[in-house]
């Protein structure tokens, strides 16, 4: 390779992913999961590290073969190679970790139907050399998994007044022991998830004006 | 070879394959008995738990061995049959007649007196739910609970099993003044129900809660005979 591992232009891959073309608040990929698993911070945080292993892995597999691949038919080697990922996952999650598996239960299944993969897979890994694919992937993973995590801490310090798990409002505050504070049970539905996601998207956009579209 | 050609598409897809399924499968083979240790394990807990006993992964075995002083199956009728209790699929069980059922029972021994576990299993929002709920010798008052789930959305119809939860069940009866089988209600915000038989469910879990209800009143009504006849 004549370039050095992590030249400007390789850590830009890495860095891009979690601010100018992050794959949920940009690109606009990845969403469905990134509602639905940001209830608690544990399972984003887990689900955010799947995808990102997952993702890497599959951006580097298919960088390898990106020069074997038949064009009419390499979108559904991007899905055998994502759910072959997935799989190979899950299985060894519920071998050796396997209350995390429990965590995670449909999730893990869920990373296949994940848009981000097939999105990196389609638009970069495909034309791009395994070490560049790799640190996309990784980039995006991270990129992903800032968004959730985000939007897992408020939703639960606001919904159900922990942090992973953890009390962070005293049990006093709360109107039913006599204080003045209720949890605001919209948090934890979907739609709240998708006006947090919203409110991230405003703020980055007011932040950095390029985004903005005409 | 021509990349874009037919043979060359079919060949690939078949070979990528090949390999796919026989990675998978091998990986599979592999760790399987692992798989299924942790699945014994884990219902060696589950049991634990509705007994109130909290226990590692490494000391379940030998608790479970210490608690755990006899095992069961029984038919509709209540008559002890034959059959390995740990080893009964309640899914399979619950789909055949009630003549051919067989429903396991554990009979543990705890500082409080012996206990009895029964296993229940039920339909969530997306899913199964199931889970072991120990009455005392009086085949009426409920010593402990534990609930499971498959997919319920965490922090809605998952808080079954949190402790929050299973600890309501603690002292609830499910048999009424009368004798009869009532069961446990899993009541909404409002709704009324006899204290003794009540559990508040779970808000924006409304769904996975009623589920559990139903699951225990079917659940016991499977068990009813077996449990009318230790009473008396």
């Amino acid at each position: 390779m004549s370039e050095p591992l992590f030249s400007k232009k390789n850590l830009k891959l890495i860095t891009d992913p979690l601010n100018n073309s992050n794959p949920i608040t940009v690109q606009v990929l990845g969403i469905c999961s990134a509602l639905a698993v940001t209830a608690q911070l544990k399972p984003a945080v887990v689900m955010s590290i799947s995808v990102m292993v997952v993702l890497a892995a599959a951006n580097v597999i298919i960088s390898l073969l990106r020069n074997t691949i038949p064009n009419r038919i390499r979108i559904i080697v991007q899905l055998v190679v994502i759910a072959a990922l997935v799989i190979l996952v899950d299985q060894v999650l519920k071998a050796y970790v396997y209350d995390v598996s429990k965590q995670l239960s449909v999730f893990v299944g869920l990373i296949i139907t994940n848009c981000i993969l097939m999105g990196r897979l389609e638009a970069f890994a495909l034309g791009n050399r395994p070490w560049q694919s790799f640190l996309d992937g990784i980039g995006n993973g991270a990129g992903y998994a800032a968004i959730l995590i985000i939007v897992g801490f408020f939703r639960e310090l606001l919904g159900s007044g922990t942090i992973f798990g953890l009390r962070i409002i005293p049990e006093s505050f709360y109107i039913t022991n006599g204080g003045f504070y209720a949890n605001n049970g919209m948090m934890i539905l979907p739609p709240m998830a998708l006006i947090t996601v919203g409110v991230i998207i405003w703020v980055q956009r007011s932040r950095n004006r390029k985004l903005i579209e005409n | 070879m021509n990349r874009n050609g037919n043979t060359y598409t079919v060949l690939y897809a078949a070979i990528m394959v090949i390999l796919v399924a026989a990675i998978l499968a091998s990986v599979s083979m592999a760790l399987k008995p692992n798989q299924v240790r942790n699945r014994e394990i884990e219902k060696k807990q589950s049991i634990l738990a509705s007994i109130n006993i909290t226990s590692t992964v490494a000391d379940a075995d030998k608790i479970y061995n210490e608690k755990i002083v006899n095992q069961y199956v029984v038919n509709s009728k209540g008559e002890q049959v034959d059959g390995d209790a740990f080893s009964v699929d309640l899914k399979k069980e619950h789909a055949k007649s009630n003549d051919e059922m067989i429903l396991p029972v554990f009979e543990c021994k705890t500082d409080a007196g012996l206990k009895y576990v029964l296993p229940v299993r039920g339909t969530g929002l997306w899913g199964p739910i199931w889970g072991y709920v120990s009455l005392n010798e009086d085949m009426n008052t409920i010593y402990g609970a534990n609930f499971d789930h498959e997919g319920e959305t965490p922090g809605l119809g998952a808080e079954i099993s949190t402790e929050a939860f299973e600890k309501q069940f603690i002292g609830k009866t499910i048999f009424d003044n009368k004798g009869d089988l009532y069961s446990i209600i899993v009541a909404k915000v409002g709704q009324e129900a006899p204290a003794e038989h009540k559990v508040d469910g779970i808000s924006g879990g409304t769904i996975t809660s009623k589920g559990l209800e139903k699951m225990l009143i079917d659940d016991f009504t499977r068990y009813e005979e077996f449990l009318k006849k230790k009473k008396s």
